[in-house]
Parts: C-alpha cells; sequence; structure tokens
C-alpha cells in the first residue's frame, strides 16, 4: 500500500509499504478515504515527540471502510463506513471502563503516562497512521462508529479529533452562563473550542493568535472577538483590561508545544527540544485567567519538562483541567449539532490534497502558507 | 474593577445572545455535556471481555518499566533495529517515564536513526531527496511572498533557523565525508 512515511526531522515521503494485517482477534484493516493533517502531527514532524521512528506512519485523524476483522469482531463488519476516533483504547481497562477512554492501559506499552494514538510516535504505542491507504484499527469494536446518515464524510473526519477536541476542551472549562472565555490558538482545535464556548452558555469569547487569516475564521466561524497578539504590547495586560482588571473566568490552551510570542521559549522548545513544549501559551492562560478561575489545555505537550508559571496558577487558585479527548464520547451530541446546524465542523478546512502531495501538505500547513488552517488528504 | 462584588462589565442577555449565534446555550445544563462528570463508571464501550487476549510478542516488545506487563494490544509498526534500537532499548529498559534521561535518550536514539537512516538511503534506488522530502517546493501557487511578509507574523523571528534545521545536517555530513576522503586519500599517497 501506499503510505506517508516519515524520514527524520521536517522530512517525509510517501513510500510503498506492506499492507496491515490483523494481529489480534478484534483487529480490523480500514481502508482509508480520508484522512487530515492535525496541528499536532507538526511536532511529530518537526522532531518535538521521543521516540518518533524512521518508517513511521502519521495521521490519527480518518475516515473509511472497513475491509477486513478478526475472528471476534461482532459490533462492525466488512464494508462499514467507518469513523475512526484518535484513541486507540480497549474499552475495559480501569480508565476505559470510568470513560477515560484516552487514558488506556491495555494498548500501549511504551508509556503509562499516555495512551494509544494512531500514527503518533512508539510514545503512544507504535501504531502506524491514517494517512495511508490502509490502516490497522485495534478493538474494531470499542473505537470505531458507522457514519451515521445526515453526517458528511468531512464532518466525519473532523469529529475524529479536531473538532472533538476544542468541543470537548470547552467542557473542561466548565462554563456558566455569562462566562467570559478566552481561547488561545486559532488552528481547527481553537476555533472549534470557542465555536462550543457558545454552546455551553458563554457571554463573551476572545480568540488569540496572531495570524490575521486566522483570526478573520474565528469572527467568522466562532462568532469571536479577536486579539492578534503581536499588536500589542503584552497580552496578559490587554485581557486584563478587556475584562475590567478581572481576567476571564476561564481560558482555553489550544496553542501546546510550538507556541509563539516568546523566542527563547519557543527556540529552546520547538528548535532545540530542551523542553517539552513552549508553554508561552500556557503561562499567558494562567495569568489572563481570573482568581479562582478555570485552565483547560487541549493543547499537546511533549512528555519532558517545560518552564511552566505554577507558583501564580497556584497563588491564583486556579483548576486545571487537562486531558486528551475522549472524543467518540463526544459524537452522539455532536452528530445532534450537526443535524441542528448549530455547527458545521467542514468549515475549517482549506485545503484538500491526494496522498502523494503530503510532504508539500505538511510544508504549507507547518509554514502557514496560502491561509491554511486544515488540511485534507485523500488517499485514492 | 473587582474591587467590589458584582463582576464587572456588561454581559449580553441570554435572549441577545441565542438570537446571535446558532445553538448558544444548547448545553448549559451540564447534563447535556457528554464529558459531565469525566469519570462514568460502567460506561459502555462495546467491549465484550474483561481483559483483551494477548497479541502475540513476535520478540522482545520494549516496554516502560513502569508497566508490569506487555499490554494486551500494542503496535508493531517499526520494531527495535540498529544503534538507535539499542539506545532505545537501553532507555526503556533503565529509566521510568518519570526521569528525565528516559526521554533525552530517546530523542539521541530519533537523531541516530535519522541520520542512519539517510546515510542508509544512499545505498538505495531511492536516496534521500531534501527538496521533495522537505516540502519546500510545495511554496510554488501557494503564495509564499505575501502569506510571510507585511502580515506582522512574529514567527518570522525564529523562522530563518528552519533551512539552518532541515539542510544543516546535511551540509556538515557532506563537510565531514569530504575531510574524511581527503584524509584517507592523502594516507594512501603516502
Amino acid at each position: 500500500m501506499k503510505a506517508m512515511v516519515y524520514r527524520g526531522p521536517y522530512k517525509i515521503r510517501v513510500e510503498e509499504k506492506p499492507d496491515p494485517t490483523l494481529e489480534h482477534p478484534n483487529d480490523a484493516i480500514v481502508r482509508v478515504e480520508l484522512a487530515s493533517i492535525c496541528g499536532s502531527d507538526l511536532h511529530l514532524y518537526h522532531g518535538m515527540m521521543p521516540d518518533t521512528r524512521v518508517g513511521h506512519t502519521f495521521g490519527h485523524e480518518f475516515i473509511g471502510t472497513i475491509e477486513q476483522v478478526g475472528s471476534s469482531v461482532q459490533n462492525v463488519k466488512v464494508g462499514d463506513r467507518v469513523m475512526v476516533p484518535f484513541n486507540i483504547y480497549c474499552g475495559s481497562c480501569f480508565f476505559c471502563s470510568r470513560g477515560l477512554f484516552s487514558n488506556c492501559h491495555n494498548v500501549n506499552p511504551n508509556a503509562t503516562a499516555v495512551g494509544g494514538i494512531y500514527g503518533y510516535s512508539h510514545t503512544t504505542g507504535g501504531y502506524d497512521g491514517g494517512q495511508a491507504e490502509l490502516v490497522r484499527v485495534p478493538f474494531a469494536d470499542v473505537g470505531p462508529s458507522v457514519i451515521p446518515d445526515g453526517i458528511t464524510a468531512e464532518d466525519a473526519l473532523l469529529l475524529t479529533d479536531a473538532f472533538s477536541t476544542g468541543y470537548f476542551g470547552a467542557q473542561l472549562a466548565d462554563i456558566v452562563e455569562g462566562d467570559t472565555a478566552v481561547v488561545f490558538g486559532a488552528g481547527p482545535v481553537g476555533l472549534a473550542a470557542a465555536r462550543s464556548c457558545w454552546l455551553m452558555g458563554a457571554g463573551r469569547v476572545i480568540v488569540v493568535d496572531y495570524l490575521d487569516y486566522r483570526l478573520e475564521k474565528a469572527k467568522s466561524f466562532a462568532f469571536a472577538e479577536t486579539v492578534n497578539f503581536g499588536q500589542v504590547d503584552d497580552i496578559v495586560r490587554h485581557l486584563k483590561n478587556a475584562t475590567e482588571g478581572l481576567g476571564a473566568d476561564v481560558v482555553i490552551d489550544a496553542v501546546g508545544a510550538e507556541a509563539d510570542g516568546h523566542v527563547m521559549q519557543h527556540v529552546t522548545s520547538a528548535k532545540f527540544k530542551m523542553q517539552g513544549g513552549s508553554p508561552v501559551a500556557l503561562n499567558w492562560a494562567i495569568d489572563s485567567v481570573r482568581k479562582g478561575g478555570t485552565v483547560s489545555v487541549m493543547g499537546a505537550y511533549g512528555p519532558l519538562f517545560s518552564a511552566v508559571k505554577f507558583g501564580d496558577a497556584m497563588n491564583k487558585g486556579l483548576t486545571i483541567r487537562t486531558n486528551q479527548a475522549p472524543v467518540k464520547r463526544q459524537w452522539p451530541r455532536l452528530w445532534e449539532h450537526i443535524r441542528s446546524g448549530f455547527i458545521s465542523p467542514r468549515d475549517l478546512i482549506t485545503h484538500r490534497i491526494p496522498l502523494d502531495e503530503i510532504a508539500d501538505g505538511y510544508h504549507v500547513f507547518s509554514a502557514k502558507l496560502d491561509d491554511c488552517i486544515k488540511t485534507v488528504v485523500t488517499p485514492a | 474593577m473587582p474591587y467590589t462584588a458584582d463582576k464587572p462589565g456588561i454581559t449580553p442577555s441570554a435572549e441577545a445572545l441565542r438570537a446571535r449565534i446558532p445553538g448558544w446555550g444548547a448545553d448549559l445544563d451540564p447534563a447535556d455535556r457528554p464529558a459531565f462528570p469525566r469519570e462514568q463508571p460502567g460506561i459502555v464501550t462495546g467491549a465484550h471481555w474483561d481483559l483483551p487476549v494477548q497479541q502475540p510478542d513476535p520478540g522482545q516488545r520494549e516496554r516502560s518499566v513502569e508497566h508490569r506487563r506487555l499490554t494486551p494490544v500494542f503496535g508493531t509498526a517499526q520494531p527495535l533495529k540498529g544503534v538507535a534500537g539499542a539506545i532505545r532499548r537501553y532507555a526503556y529498559a533503565k529509566y521510568s517515564e518519570g526521569q528525565a534521561a528516559h526521554w533525552l535518550l530517546l530523542v539521541v536514539g530519533d537523531r541516530v536513526d535519522a541520520a542512519t537512516a539517510h546515510v542508509k538511503s544512499f545505498t538505495t534506488l531511492r536516496p534521500d531527496n531534501p527538496l521533495t522530502e522537505s516540502g519546500v517546493l510545495g511554496e510554488r501557487g501557494r503564495r509564499p511572498v505575501a502569506s510571510r511578509v507585511g502580515r506582522g507574523r512574529i514567527d518570522l523571528k525564529h523562522a530563518w533557523m528552519d533551512p539552518l534545521l532541515v539542510f544543516g545536517p546535511w551540509v556538515v555530513t557532506a563537510v565531514v565525508a569530504v575531510r574524511l576522503l581527503r584524509r584517507i586519500v592523502r594516507r594512501q599517497m603516502r
């Protein structure tokens, strides 16, 4: 089969690889219809995630058709058109049985601190991902869902991670009616989080980024106020002024490991890998949320330490809520919202490319060319 | 200002927000939020086992020392091999996830892996091509100048490092190779 393959930092190509096989009785093999490039794929692409091996195929956002199933699979069948959550999980361990699907203990021998994720290095279990023609899907009875009627392929694709993660981030913020929510990052997850804050009853939603084209999207897609932090002297002071000195009730970090805004933080983490991630957005979140407020962290960070201003978090009495999103739990409600016309995840897509051009796709996304926000990849 | 009990500022009314934002307040009740409460013991998952059957281990599958056993299911995408594999295996066998050495060794393994793969690629019919693999050719038709210039992009303060990071190792490798070659030739000519 044809698959995207990692060759080292900033280098990928398309190769012919052996087709995946059933390795466990509850495995399925899915023929990929659509995949997409996630902002967190860039952390791998830039060499930031430990144990990213040459030959690895990225891609944790994909939908497709089931082509083979293992002997114990009973909830899906060959020919089903399915959306696959980015989490790989068993459904039965201590964590899964409580709904913490992203924290499964039975799928990732390489680490206990993170569950299984498709195409996200061996630190998350060593599974090849969906930027390929075929992919092995473990626990087919647990993860994939048949794409329901009325949900388009592109909406389904966006629910496999980006939109569901943003929606989850808004939930973790525990918004109550009238809250002021600030979202750092106007990438797909941040835009989805901002849009979702309104569903939870926010009174104001403010999106912060430095890319004007993404802030324009925040206005049109998420109905948000916007701030370009590159155009203000001090973003924390700006946000305090915008909230009459109080600070935001909730702040969502939808940036993660490669945050800009402080050259040393960015360079020491994103370029020289001396930190697990650049905590610029997280530190701004801690400083701009009100005392007693909530910081919801959806941005992905690596497992190494980062220079986080934890003293401020403690002194302000903050609630910090985090997790990789257990995306399948979000789907029934998000399907309802799509059918009701409240949300349209596919509106985040700006670029569509064939798999053969995926190296270009990564570069364009990474360099933020051509007003790129979300790129969809078609293997066929 | 927050020096008195009232929340400062003006918040639009629910009616005004509902009129302006499609779906405003649809999930106002936490009971309608699928991740509330975050832990839901007994949640239906589709699993029909208490403990999944064990996937066969094709070899010495590395695992975190914090795991008491090989997990029932695991990825087999790129098994450990070569010098990079030895470094990674040592990192897994020796250090827990709580120790920086574990992760730093894995990063070293990644760099060794990438370097050896590049060198090996020159013995194949498809050597690494930094132009096509970096995706830089994708700049054509994607407004490379207009996307960067005059837009106040603060990432340009460090973006100049990217070409050095991408092409630097190639230049260093070439310089080292030429020096080595020159030294060998000189020795043979003596």
